[in-house]
């Protein structure tokens, strides 16, 4: 028997090789793209290019034939450096594709998956409504069928929706009430609406505070037709389906933190030793290195805890909780990390040219996007047999 | 029938670590981290792009190193190579640039070629002589420190930059040609590569399954000695250019004086 925690060699290299491409290719570009708002499609043509959209999909759909622990390793690599790409690749594979790759038929996923697995495509995921987000049952977008012209009408607004407006989408899976159960509630379903369909409207980039490299939109849908083709998986196993994608997507999110966790103590390990006041080095006062070593102490635990989530998915085991941990752990230490890596840089952690600066605003997001810090401590505590 | 490319690549010391030589005066190769020297990453690109165009083209990567310079092999095995070749050799310990030159022109010999395929300098050694040997011991022609190449009917051709003119080369094949690092970014290897390189074949060759003797390589055999070394002394203060009027001139004659422009 043995136990280990270590990374398999070929883990390891997919690892280091992330690793070399966020420090050559993305450290040196992505403060202009962050500045001026844009989406860094030549970055993203390199992770296609590398092969990182496709890392847990078969190789008969183009993909790498990894796993989803290789997707979280890249994640938290990219966004050591910078989390605009890392969410980028997150909400393509894991909320764009995926959910193809799970509950697609045969024809979708040939269709769909070589161009998103080698990121040519993206894809989208569009859960999130103005008046409903922790409550996703409470979808008020809908999709009638048009038996005449077998197609669906889709009606609705969605929002927040990441990588929906760029030139490069593909698609948007939208979630809309299709029907009534008998006791009256609403029915969920998934539907595919490629981009461009007429009827499908995507607003303007958000202002936002932080992952401002990345892409964040507004969807309208009017009278929109798809072919009744279009169904992604069963009919009203929509909610089903999402819970699916989005307890997995938290083991993506957690190890994005971990990474962003981790810039923040790069970039601070290197400024204490090198910054000096009253004649020596920041790094030599015990305030500043106890608080590099808790920063070090939480990236370490939450490293441990997404690794652990993920390998339970691999193995097939229950990972429901420890995705919820994992994630609401990862993102609440992320934020304290970049808050304290920003104090260690004095007045230049508060200037836009330093990463921690970007580091601090993009941390809060992870306490929200994909579930907030209480959405996950509810979970928690229904796996711990609590009801309300 | 299969084109057949072979890459010399070099396992270096890691440049970003801290670099030193040996009591016996050789590269104190144990206490950094080695790895793929970046100028022949770029070899084994364009030695890709050239399979990629060909119809049929295998390539073999070979590295003549100390064990650790397997690490080498594999992440060009990563990127797509199709085998690789490491031939390794206590006896090879102090080996000067002739020495070595021998060892992989026996090497690429035994494994037989239409193309060899070299960086256009280690980045440790930094002669930029190995092509070039290769060439002569081999009895082919050499295309040496290209930006641009292409194979073609039993043809390599390319394009040299220098600093005033370009020249567009070609020679027959077999061949030896050296890529320079304007040739095109190397490709970082993939997942896929990265687990495909684990089932690659990697033959292992020592000096006697070449038919080279001890004696004509090591620091023995080496025609150059190293009579001493010295770490590279602290950088000393830089030339500051006050403008009082011809500032740009000045600054434009320093930089034409270091040959910048
Ligand atoms: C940059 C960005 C990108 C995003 N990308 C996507 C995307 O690609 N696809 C997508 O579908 N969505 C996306 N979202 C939406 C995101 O998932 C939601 O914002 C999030 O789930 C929270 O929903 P909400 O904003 O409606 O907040 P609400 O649900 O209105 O919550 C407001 C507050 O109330 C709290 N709260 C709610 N219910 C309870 C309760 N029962 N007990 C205690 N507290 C409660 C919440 O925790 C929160 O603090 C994105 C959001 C952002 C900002
Ligand atoms: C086992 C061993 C021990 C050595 N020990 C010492 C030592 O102790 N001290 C010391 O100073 N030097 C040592 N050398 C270095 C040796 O002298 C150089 O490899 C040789 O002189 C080539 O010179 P260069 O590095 O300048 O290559 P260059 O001529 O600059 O290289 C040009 C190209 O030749 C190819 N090439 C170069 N070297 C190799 C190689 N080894 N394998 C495959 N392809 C190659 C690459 O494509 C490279 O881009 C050792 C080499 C070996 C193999």
């Amino acid at each position: 028997m043995t136990i280990d925690h270590r990374l398999p060699a070929e883990y390891e290299e997919l690892r280091r090789t992330v690793e070399q491409f966020a420090h050559d290719v993305i450290a040196p570009k992505i403060g202009e793209f962050y500045e001026h708002h844009e989406f860094p499609y030549e970055i993203v043509r390199e992770m296609g290019r590398m092969g990182l959209f496709g890392l847990p999909f078969p190789e008969e759909y183009g993909g790498m034939g990894g796993d989803y622990f290789a997707l979280c390793l890249a994640l938290e690599e990219l966004a050591r450096v910078d989390s605009s790409v890392a969410i980028t690749l997150e909400a393509g594979v894991s909320l764009g594709a995926m959910p193809i790759f799970r509950f697609g038929t045969e024809e979708q996923k040939r269709e769909w998956l070589p161009r998103l697995c080698s990121g040519e495509l993206l894809g989208a995921f569009g859960l999130t409504e103005p008046d409903c987000g922790s409550d996703a049952g409470g979808t008020r977008t809908t999709a009638r069928l048009d038996e005449a012209t077998n197609e669906w009408v889709i009606n609705g607004t969605k929002c927040f929706i990441t990588n929906s407006g760029t030139d490069i989408t593909g698609l948007v899976t939208v979630t809309a009430v299709t029907g009534r159960s008998a006791d009256g509630r609403p029915e969920i379903s998934s539907i595919i609406v490629p981009s461009g369909t007429q009827g499908f409207t995507v607003a303007a980039p958000y202002s936002k505070v932080g992952w401002n490299a990345s892409d964040t939109r507004e969807l309208s849908f009017a009278d929109c037709r798809v072919p009744a083709a279009n169904l992604l998986g069963e009919i009203s196993r929509g909610y089903a389906q999402f819970l699916r994608i989005l307890d997995e997507g938290r083991i993506a999110i957690s190890a994005l933190a971990t990474g962003l966790a981790q810039g923040c103590v790069d970039e601070s390990v290197s400024y204490a030793k090198t910054r000096q006041a009253f004649g020596r080095p920041i790094g030599a006062n015990q305030a500043i290195q106890f608080k590099l070593a808790d920063m070090e102490m939480r990236t370490h635990t939450a490293r441990l805890a997404w690794r652990d989530a993920a390998s339970r998915l691999l193995h097939g085991e229950p990972f429901k909780k420890e995705a919820a941990l994992a994630k609401l752990y990862s993102s609440e230490i992320a934020v304290t990390n970049a808050r304290e890596a920003t104090q260690i840089h004095g007045g230049y952690g508060f200037m836009n040219e330093y990463p921690v600066a970007r580091f601090w605003r993009d941390s809060k997001i992870l306490e929200i996007g994909e579930g907030t810090s209480e959405v996950q401590r509810m979970l928690i505590a229904r796996e711990l047999g609590l009801t309300a | 029938m299969s084109l057949r490319i072979v890459v010399a690549v070099k396992y270096v010391p890691d440049a970003t670590g801290d670099r030193h030589f040996a009591e016996d005066l050789t590269t104190d190769r144990d206490a950094v981290d080695g790895l793929l020297s970046e100028l022949d990453e770029y070899a084994v690109e364009q030695a890709l792009q050239i399979a990629e165009e060909a119809d049929d083209a295998e390539i073999t990567v070979l590295t003549v190193g100390p064990e650790d310079a397997k690490d080498a092999l594999r992440k060009a095995l990563s990127m797509g190579a199709d085998q690789a070749v490491h031939v390794e050799d206590d006896a090879l310990h102090g080996t000067d640039a002739l020495g070595t030159s021998l060892v992989l022109a026996k090497a690429i010999e035994h494994t037989g070629y239409d193309l060899v395929v070299c960086g256009m300098a280690s980045t440790d050694g930094t002669m930029g002589v190995l092509p070039a040997m290769l060439a002569e011991r081999l009895g082919v022609p050499q295309v040496t420190l290209l930006s641009e190449v292409k194979v073609e009917d039993g043809k390599v051709t390319g394009r040299r930059d220098g600093d005033a003119a370009s020249e567009q080369l070609e020679a027959q094949l077999p061949a030896v040609v050296s890529v320079t690092d304007q040739s095109g970014e190397a490709r970082y290897p993939s997942f896929k590569g990265i687990m495909a390189a684990k089932k690659k074949k990697v033959e292992s060759l020592d000096l006697s399954d070449l038919g080279i003797e001890e004696d004509e390589v090591g620091l023995a055999g080496a025609w150059t000695k190293v009579d001493s070394a010295a770490e590279r002394p602290a950088r000393t203060a830089g030339t500051i250019v006050t403008d009082e009027g011809e500032g740009g001139k000045q600054l434009a004659a320093f930089l034409a004086e270091q040959k910048f422009i």
